[in-house]
């Protein structure tokens, strides 16, 4: 039961980009089309979910053993940056049809506070690992859902008749901040009890 | 003293211990992945890959120009495949590739129609979102005629190189900066635009196939089917099917003629880039052959005497250059 609520939160409660505020550039950045931003999407999902479950086991193991807690962040992002750079090189050997999808935007999302964020917010919870792996899943499936929505609207926006001062990011920033209102919504859900 | 050591060695020793053991950990994993998880890609694919435009356009229909450079490499494409590139590139790919490149005509997009809105009526007013392909759906777009150029501007959207051009409520490519990417030719929604070699400057600019009386309702300056160019033309250069007129290029001369005798004007020429033949006095030999060859009787002058161009008849086909054999002869 904790894990479901777990992954519902992580996707619509605590949204990492629309209340959380996190991964705010892949958001803005990536979704101009729908299809470029599921390939985003997709990507985070793989690295959030490879992240949490590593710096997990980097924290219990190495960091709480040795009473380093506070070496955190800057293990973390070694370890993230390694990680990636570790699965983009197997990725490229054995399925290059995966590194032709995921291809630009792991390197891209590497570095994203969205990553750090999710790892560190696992370890404040002090998830046990699979609620880690779970945290991490709905934390990304949340991500992709936001910019996937987003994309759409943004698609959308190409078309319409947007009065000149707010045509290009003004219109997508006021489109981000409605959506993020919209998710607003979700706070209300009672699924901790 | 000793504990004052003891805290020095928690508080420094440790942590660099740790994280220079996670980073010399990583490090050396990442180093061994490289080696083992190492693809091996073909010098010549970063070669041909630097060389490429890096535009990223599609025209050569894979995905972007790391795509056609492994392609090239792979031999799946030909080193002429990017139609942006031009001699240059097709050179620079020859010496990459180790082949030898064929000679390629520079073709440009041009838009076939030349109904602006001074020659084509309005059949109503259109206010709606400002894309051909939205007007599209709209009967058509408001053109009175059905074939013409809605010029809402979807091709000049599609333009990654900034090449078209709305002028007087139609698209008109820019020839100079058209790289042939054919990026507008998939976007215009009455597939009017078509790719064509640059040097043939004469063109038709009608895509109306109805008959001429209904041509007439609708545009000034549409195809009446009245079939003149088709007479005018002395290469059989003019292909005539579907009430419409159009070029064959492969045997177009560039002489004009079907322009002059378009009596709506719907056949287009620059006349101002019209050339004329000149003989070289000196490498003439008076074989006659040029003035046989003269589908407009523009060459005067007896057996074993030197030749003369009668300026005012012609109209530069270069016909008779390509069948000078002492290549005496030239445009100008």
């Amino acid at each position: 039961m904790k894990i479901i609520a777990i992954l519902i939160s992580a996707i619509l409660v605590n949204n990492f980009v629309l209340s959380r505020f996190l991964g705010i550039c892949p958001f803005l950045g990536v979704s101009k089309k729908v299809e470029t931003a599921l390939g985003m999407g997709l990507a985070v999902t793989f690295v959030m979910a490879l992240a949490s479950v590593m710096t997990w086991l980097v924290q219990v193991f190495i960091l709480d053993m040795l009473n380093l807690g506070y070496l955190q962040t800057i293990a973390f992002i070694l370890v993230i940056a390694s990680l990636v750079q570790f699965v983009e090189m197997v990725i490229k050997k054995t399925s290059p049809t995966l590194y032709q999808a995921l291809g630009v935007y792991l390197p891209l999302i590497t570095t994203n506070c969205a990553v750090l964020g999710v790892t560190i917010l696992n370890i404040q919870e002090s998830y046990n690992l699979i609620e880690t792996l779970i945290n991490g899943v709905g934390a990304a499936l949340g991500f992709t859902l936001a910019i996937v929505l987003f994309a759409g609207v943004r698609e959308r926006l190409e078309t319409a008749p947007i009065p000149k001062a707010l045509q290009g990011f003004p219109i997508a920033l006021i489109t981000a901040s409605l959506l993020s209102i919209a998710f607003l919504g979700f706070s209300g859900l009672s699924i901790f009890k | 003293m000793k504990e004052e050591v003891i805290t020095l060695f928690d508080g420094i020793l440790w942590p660099s211990v740790a994280l220079a053991g996670l980073a010399v950990f990583f490090g050396i994993v990442l180093a061994f992945a490289s080696k083992k998880f190492a693809v091996e890609v073909d010098p010549r694919v970063t070669d041909v890959r630097v060389a490429l435009p890096g535009a990223n356009c599609g025209g050569c229909g894979y995905a972007g120009c790391d795509g056609l450079a492994e392609a090239i490499v792979r031999g799946d494409a030909s080193i002429t495949a990017c139609p942006v590139g031009g001699a240059d590139l097709v050179d620079q790919l020859a010496r990459i590739m180790g082949v030898t490149a064929e000679a390629t005509e520079r073709h440009v997009a041009r838009v076939i129609c030349c109904g602006d809105k001074h020659n084509a009526n309005e059949k109503y007013e259109y206010q709606g979102i400002q894309d051909c392909k939205a007007a599209e759906m709209l009967a058509g777009g408001s053109k009175s005629c059905r074939f013409g150029c809605t010029g809402l501007g979807t091709c000049v959207r599609a333009c990654p190189f900034d090449a078209i051009n709305i002028v007087n409520g139609i698209a008109v490519v820019d020839e100079e900066k058209c790289t042939a990417c054919q990026k507008c030719i998939e976007a215009c929604p009455k597939k009017i635009i078509e790719l064509v070699p640059a040097s043939k400057e004469v063109r038709v600019l009608c895509k109306n196939t109805e008959k001429g009386k209904s041509v007439m309702s609708v545009c000034k300056v549409g195809c009446i089917s009245c079939q003149k160019c088709v007479k005018a033309c002395k290469f059989d250069a003019i292909i005539f099917e579907n009430n419409l007129a159009k070029i064959d290029y492969s045997k177009c001369t560039n002489c004009m003629m079907c322009a002059e005798a378009c009596p709506t004007k719907t056949i287009y020429a620059n006349f101002a880039s019209r050339k004329k033949a000149y003989i070289e006095d000196e490498k003439c030999i008076g074989c006659t052959i040029c003035k046989k060859h003269c589908s407009f009787e523009a060459i005067e002058g007896e057996l074993k005497g030197k030749h003369k161009i009668l300026e005012d008849k012609c109209v530069g086909c270069s016909q008779c250059i390509v069948k000078c054999p002492k290549k005496a002869m030239e445009m100008r």
